[in-house]
């Protein structure tokens, strides 16, 4: 290898380095994290919004052909939210628009995601994985006021 | 240099290249329609005939597995003869064309038949047709026969040439078939122990997290297995097409042996927002991705030197001016057109494939408009495009015909970019700001003025999406248009040739063993894959739970 080719390889590799390392500042110090296995809460079929507290909710999301139970959830502002999945059929997806839940109904597991909702509005709550002829009709909401 | 080649090995290698070729017509056909779908012209479940997800799925098969692997597999036949001095066994090699031939005629006849709407990822435990699962089966298998038939090749070269160096292109396809091999165990288990037995119902239901595990142990390396015979157009052939040479050749053998080790074990970073995987095992495979990324930068930088000295060869003098000095608009050199704007198209798939890679980055682009649109500027791209020039190529050159309408053909890489950049940059912005989703027939609701969930936001970018179709649409016809031509043209030479622009080096290879063997890469696969696997088949066994009936596209109600 001559210089040059040095010297790019490492940069390339500095860059590399560089993008991990804020991937990783990401994960420990802001919390930004993936979703990992679920193995402490049971498999469950219903739909519900569950209040813990004040501003602490727990959402048990069903996603099936070709809707979210439940349909529509509405929540005060600053609330924080464990956030479940599960599918009761086909692999579906779950994408609560402009945040940073994105899950996966995968049948024979449990998704889980942890999210506060800071700012009011309406959250779109897309199925965006192909689960079917009814795929696109699969939206449901969050509304946080 | 000319190799000569027989008239049974000249019929096999046009067969393998032209039928997938003829197929892919119907691919891209579906590949516009589906533009007009999601740009929000159609506003319907079908058009003539042919359902969305039904044509989805023909798109993904045709255009991302069957048009591919057979042309590799062509392509390599077509390498194996020129630098290896050899034909493979011809009977062997028409065995292969065979099996990837009734393969994929049994997985069409399923996907034309609407049973099998299932797209080219499979989606248990949405259920397909048993010719569907039995026809991929084949395709893989025959694709492995023609990779089989060329090991014997190789190791008589070696005996007869001892201390001579494996040639680079074929250090580069040994390198491709042995990701494709090792991966497509991984999906040969899924549909071998899982999808088969299930679907002609030895077995009632099925372990869904597992054949996505196994899906995906091919999913990833199938896009290297894409990117690589591109590679080695890059490498061996576009510094010559351009008037240069190769920057480095010990560059180009280090590159294709570190795919061998890294292309496999980082299937995991399509599932990183599935449950059942563990974070650690996500880290480790994002991690290891950050790695595969590494031949791709030392890719960019010695096609980058390759092209400088081309460039000043041909009298720049400036800093960058040599960029401006390549034969773009050479029709005679049309095959350096199809390579350079793939690879210029690809440095923004690549940065933007390390965005996906990116651990929890990947959420706010996981399953949106994002993720097509980058693929379309990798396999979409630099792949398409060169395996388009190699079929025209070669078929040029095995029938001694010229290419027709030289003008027309030098006009298709470049309108395919421009449709390309309206297409993808539209999906990608759409999908991270507004979570617009892939897989998704949006005409009938997200982008129907008449249905409630009508989104006015995402207008714009449909339309661009339309503009987009539209271009990469035209350039296809045009393709086709130029193939046709040329093949009901007279021939105006002898065929049966086949002779590659093979680019001398600047800094030829240095001899070293490790550039010239695939045994220690092949090693250090294996720990890796044990590694990354095993953890993530741990976790898979400890966090899920349950299995599950079949389900038609159709009906809620699982199949009885």
């Amino acid at each position: 290898m001559d210089r040059s080719e040095k010297f790019a390889l490492t940069l390339g590799i500095f860059f590399l380095i560089i993008l991990f390392g804020a991937v990783l500042y990401a994960k420990s110090q802001s919390g930004v994290d993936l979703p990992g296995c679920v193995t402490d809460v049971e498999p469950y079929s219903e739909g519900k919004v569950d209040t813990l507290d004040d501003n602490r909710f727990q959402i048990q999301y069903v996603a099936r052909m070709w809707l979210f139970m439940p349909m529509e959830v509405k929540l005060p502002v600053g609330s924080e939210v464990d956030i479940y999945v599960v599918s009761h059929d086909v692999v579906h997806g779950l994408q609560i628009v402009g945040t940073d839940v994105n899950l996966m109904a995968v049948p024979g597991a449990i998704a889980y995601k942890k999210y506060k909702f800071d700012k009011p509005g309406v959250y779109y709550v897309r199925c965006h994985e192909y689960c079917g002829v009814g795929h696109q009709n699969m939206e449901a909401k969050i509304i946080v006021e | 240099m000319e190799v000569k080649v027989s008239a049974g090995f000249k019929k096999m290698i046009l067969a393998t290249l032209l039928f997938p070729t003829m197929l892919l017509i119907l691919g891209l056909y579906h590949g516009v329609l589906q533009a007009y779908y999601r740009g929000g012209w159609i506003h319907d479940t079908s058009f003539w005939g042919l359902e969305y997800y039904q044509g989805l799925t023909l798109h993904g098969v045709i255009n991302a597995i069957v048009f591919t692997t057979m042309v590799i597999v062509g392509f390599g036949h077509a390498l194996i003869a020129y630098f290896l001095k050899k034909e493979p066994n011809l009977k062997v090699a028409w065995l292969s064309f065979w099996l990837m031939t009734i393969g994929v005629l049994m997985a069409a006849w399923a996907i034309l038949a609407g049973k099998a709407t299932v797209l080219y990822t499979f989606y248990a435990p949405l259920k397909a047709h048993t010719l569907f699962y039995l026809g991929a089966t084949l395709l893989i298998i025959g694709s492995w026969v023609a990779f089989f038939s060329w090991i014997p090749v190789l190791r008589q070269w070696r005996k007869e040439n001892p201390g001579k160096p494996v040639p680079l292109a074929v250090i580069g396809i040994f390198s491709t078939f042995i990701v494709w091999f090792v991966a497509t165990l991984g999906v040969a288990a899924e549909v071998l122990i899982y999808l088969l037995p299930w679907s002609v119902g030895i077995m009632e239901e099925v372990d869904v997290p597992m054949t996505r595990l196994l899906f995906w142990f091919f999913g990833h390396p199938l896009v290297y297995f894409w990117l690589l015979p591109a590679y080695i157009m890059y490498y061996v052939f576009m510094p010559k097409l351009a008037g240069g040479k190769l920057y480095s050749e010990d560059a180009a053998r280090l590159v294709f042996l570190l795919f061998i080790v890294f292309s496999i074990p980082v299937g995991v970073h399509h599932q990183f927002t599935e449950p059942g995987l563990s974070q650690t095992t996500k880290l480790l495979h994002s991690m290891i991705t950050f790695a595969v990324a590494i031949p791709s930068l030392i890719t960019a930088f010695t096609l980058a030197a390759s092209l400088e000295y081309a460039g000043r060869q041909r009298g720049s003098t400036s800093l960058l001016g040599w960029m401006f000095k390549q034969p773009f608009f050479d029709k005679n050199n049309w095959f350096f057109a199809y390579l350079i704007v793939g690879l210029i198209i690809f440095i923004i798939g690549g940065f933007t494939g390390v965005v996906n890679a990116s651990y929890n980055v990947n959420l706010v682009v996981h399953n949106t408009a994002w993720i097509p649109g980058h693929f379309h500027m990798t396999v979409g791209a630099p792949v398409a495009l060169a395996l388009m020039a190699i079929v025209l190529y070669l078929y040029a050159q095995l029938t001694g015909k010229e290419i027709k309408l030289k003008w027309l053909n030098l006009s298709v890489p470049y309108l395919w970019a421009l449709g390309l950049l309206f297409m993808s940059t539209a999906m990608m912005y759409n999908g991270v700001v507004n979570g617009e989703p892939r897989r998704t027939n949006l005409g009938l609701t997200y982008l129907n003025p008449d249905n409630p969930l009508f989104k006015p936001e995402w207008v714009p970018y449909a339309n661009s999406v339309l503009i987009g179709g539209t271009l990469l649409g035209t350039a296809a016809i045009i393709y086709f248009v130029v193939l046709f031509a040329t093949m009901f043209s007279k021939a105006t030479r002898e065929g049966g040739v086949i002779s590659f622009p093979v680019a001398e080096t600047v800094h030829g290879f240095s001899g070293a063993k490790w550039l010239d063997s695939f045994r220690p890469w092949i090693i250090i696969l294996i720990i890796l894959i044990i590694a990354a696997y095993g953890l993530a088949i741990y976790d898979v066994i400890n966090s899920t739970y349950g299995t599950s009936p079949g389900y038609s596209p159709v009906s809620p109600v699982p199949i009885k």
